[in-house]
C-alpha cells in the first residue's frame, strides 16, 4: 500500500544521517587506527599495522584489557544475581504491586549515571559515610582504605548501575512467559523448584542473555567510575584510551584501542542475538 | 495474582525472594538517600551521623552563575537532540517497518548500535569526524552527538508503537484522497502519539545526564553533567548533592506525567475496542 516515494521519504533521510553520523566515523576510526603520529606531534598518514603490533607488545595494553574484561565479568555477574531473582519475585509474587515495584526498579535510572558514581564516592571515602559510620558504632577505629579507589568500588558502583539494565530484559521474558504452562507444570505434580528449574529458567534465557550483554558491554567500556572510584589498581581500557586522546597524544593508537572494543562488542552482539534466538519461542 | 501465592505465600522460597528483593532496593537506593540526605548537610558530604541540618547548600546553589549557566546549555542540547532524534528516528522506524532496501540489515544494526556502544566509541568517532572536517567543537557538536546516538531510542520505541498499529486507517485516508504527507500528519503521527511523547521525554533526559559522548565533544561552554564532573575533581562540597536532588525531583515529576499519561492513554485505547 506505500508507494516507492513514501518508502524513499521515510528511509533517505536517516539513511544518509546515519551513514554521515555514524557509519563515516567508525570507518574513520578504523583508518586512524593504521596512521601514526610524527615526532613533531602531527598525525602521519602512511598506512601501516604498527599500532596494533603495539597492542600486542606492550603487556599495559593487553593486562588492562584483560582487567577491564574481568571487571565486567563480575558486574555482569552480580547485576544478575541481583536482577533475576527481583523480575521473578516481580513477574510470580508481587501481584497488585507488580507495576508500582517495576516503576521503583526504573526510577534509580532516571538519576545521572555521575550522581550516583559521586553518591557512591561521598558513601566509600576514608572519612565518607560509611566509614565513619562505622567508627561511630565502634565496629573499626581505623577507615578501611580498601573501600574506595579499588577495584571493588568500580565493580560496585557499576554493578548499582547495571542491575536495573539485566533486570528488565529478565523481567520482558518472565512476563513473555505463557502461564499456563505454568499452570500445567503444576498440575502436572511439579514443585515450584521443578517447575522454575525445568520450565521457567529456560524459557527465561533470551532475557538473561540480553540483560547480561547489556551489563558486559556498558561496564567494559566505562571511564568515568574508574576514574572517579578506581585509583590506580582500578583503571580500565578506556582510561588508556583517553589518556592516548588528551595528554598522550596518540589518537592512531588510541583508535586502534577503540576500533578493537568495537569489534569486541558488535561480536558480543552478533553472538548474544544468536543465543537469544536459539533459546527463545519460535 | 501471583500464581503460587494461593498456596505457597509463606514457603521459604517465597520469603527467601521477598528479603531478597528487599536488598536490592536498599542496595539500588542506598545511594540516592544518601545523597539527599547529604544535600542538607552543614558539615560537608561526608560524616556520620549528618550534622547542623541547613538549607545552605542550596542557597549558594541559587547564586552559583557557572551551574545555572550549564544547566541552560544542557536544556538547549537536550531539546536539540530531541529534535534531532525524532526527525531521523521516526522516519527510520517506518522505514524499517515497512521498507525493503538492499542494506537494511547493516542500517538497522548501525541505528541501534549506540544505545548499546560504550559512549567512548560513539564520542571519540564523532571527535574524529569532526576533526578531519575541521568542524570546532561547541554545543552544536554535543547536540549532533546525542541526536545521533539517541535515534535509537526514537526508533526502538516508534517501531514498537508501529507494530500495534492498524493499517487499516492509513489505507482508508489513502484511499479517501489524502495524500502521503496528510496521511502521515493526520493518522500515522496522531496513531503514534503515546510513543512519540515517551521518546522524546526518555531521549531528554538522556541526554541531560549524558556524559561519555559529552566528554570527547566539549567546547568551551559545559553542559550540567561535564560542570559537575570538572568539579569533583576540584574537591566536593553539597551544592553538588544540592544540584542532583533538583534534577532528580524534576525527573520523578516527568516520570509520574508519562505513567499517567501511558496509563489514560491505555484506557482510552481498551475504551475503544470495547
Amino acid at each position: 500500500m506505500f508507494s516507492r516515494a513514501y518508502k524513499a521519504a521515510v528511509t533517505l533521510p536517516p539513511l544518509v544521517w546515519v551513514t554521515v553520523f555514524l557509519l563515516i566515523p567508525y570507518l574513520l576510526m578504523f583508518c586512524y587506527s593504521f596512521w601514526s603520529v610524527s615526532a613533531s606531534q602531527t598525525i602521519v598518514h602512511s598506512w601501516n599495522l604498527a599500532n596494533y603490533g603495539q597492542l600486542l607488545r606492550v603487556d599495559v595494553y593487553w593486562q588492562t584489557l584483560l582487567r577491564s574484561m574481568w571487571i565486567a565479568a563480575r558486574v555482569t555477574i552480580f547485576s544478575l544475581v541481583l536482577g533475576y531473582p527481583l523480575a521473578y519475585f516481580l513477574s510470580f509474587y508481587a501481584g497488585k504491586k507488580k507495576d508500582l515495584l517495576y516503576q521503583l526498579v526504573i526510577i534509580p535510572l532516571w538519576v545521572s549515571y555521575l550522581v550516583r558514581a559521586y553518591a557512591w564516592k561521598t558513601i566509600l571515602g576514608s572519612d565518607g559515610v560509611l566509614n565513619t559510620l562505622l567508627q561511630y558504632v565502634h565496629l573499626t577505629k581505623h577507615p578501611l582504605e580498601f573501600l574506595l579507589y579499588s577495584p571493588f568500588a568500580v565493580v560496585l558502583t557499576l554493578t548499582h548501575i547495571y542491575t536495573p539494565f539485566a533486570f528488565l530484559p529478565i523481567y520482558a521474558a518472565l512476563e513473555h512467559i505463557p502461564r499456563n504452562l505454568v499452570e500445567a507444570s503444576h498440575d502436572l505434580g511439579a514443585t515450584p523448584g521443578q517447575t522454575f528449574w525445568k520450565v521457567i529458567l529456560p524459557l527465561s534465557i533470551p532475557g538473561v542473555v540480553a540483560g547480561a550483554t547489556f551489563a558486559f558491554v556498558l561496564s567494559l567500556g566505562d571511564f568515568l567510575a574508574p576514574l572517579l572510584l578506581g585509583g590506580p589498581s582500578g583503571i580500565m581500557i578506556s582510561n588508556i584510551v583517553v589518556s592516548l586522546f588528551g595528554a598522550a597524544y596518540n589518537w592512531p593508537l588510541g583508535a586502534a584501542i577503540s576500533f578493537c572494543m568495537l569489534l569486541l562488542v558488535v561480536t558480543l552482539l552478533v553472538f548474544s542475538e544468536r543465543l537469544e534466538k536459539k533459546w527463545g519461542f519460535s | 495474582m501471583g500464581l503460587f501465592v494461593s498456596e505457597t505465600r509463606f514457603d521459604s522460597g517465597s520469603r527467601w525472594l521477598l528479603g531478597h528483593a528487599v536488598g536490592v532496593f536498599a542496595f539500588l537506593y542506598l545511594p540516592i538517600a544518601v545523597l539527599i540526605l547529604y544535600s542538607f548537610n552543614g558539615e560537608g558530604v561526608g560524616g556520620f551521623p549528618p550534622h547542623h541540618l541547613t538549607l545552605n547548600w542550596y542557597r549558594t546553589l541559587f547564586a552559583d552563575g557557572p551551574i545555572w549557566d550549564s544547566v541552560l546549555n544542557s536544556l538547549q542540547v537536550a531539546l536539540a537532540a530531541m529534535v534531532i532524534a525524532l526527525t531521523f528516528g521516526v522516519p527510520a522506524a517506518l522505514a524499517l517497518e515497512r521498507a525493503q532496501f538492499p542494506g537494511k540489515a547493516l542500517f538497522r544494526r548501525l541505528v541501534l548500535l549506540p544505545l548499546i556502544l560504550p559512549g567512548i566509541i560513539t564520542g571519540l568517532s564523532l571527535l574524529m569526524l569532526f576533526n578531519v572536517t575541521g568542524t570546532k567543537l561547541s554545543l552544536m557538536t554535543i547536540m549532533l552527538g546525542h541526536g545521533t546516538a539517541l535515534i535509537a531510542v526514537a526508533t526502538t520505541e516508534v517501531f514498537a508503537g508501529l507494530q500495534k498499529l492498524d493499517r487499516a486507517q492509513e489505507e482508508a485516508s489513502l484511499d479517501l484522497g489524502a495524500n502521503y504527507w496528510q496521511t502521515f500528519w493526520r493518522i500515522t503521527v496522531p496513531n503514534l502519539k503515546l510513543p512519540i511523547i515517551g521518546a522524546a521525554l526518555l531521549i531528554f533526559t538522556l541526554s541531560m545526564d549524558e556524559i561519555a559522548v559529552s566528554f570527547f565533544l566539549i567546547g568551551r561552554d559545559n553542559t550540567l553533567p561535564l560542570e559537575i564532573w570538572g568539579r569533583l575533581r576540584r574537591g566536593i562540597t553539597p551544592e553538588i548533592n544540592a544540584v542532583s536532588t533538583i534534577i532528580f525531583v524534576f525527573s520523578l515529576v516527568a516520570i509520574v506525567f508519562w505513567y499517567r499519561l501511558r496509563v489514560r492513554g491505555e484506557s482510552a485505547a481498551e475504551g475503544e475496542t470495547k
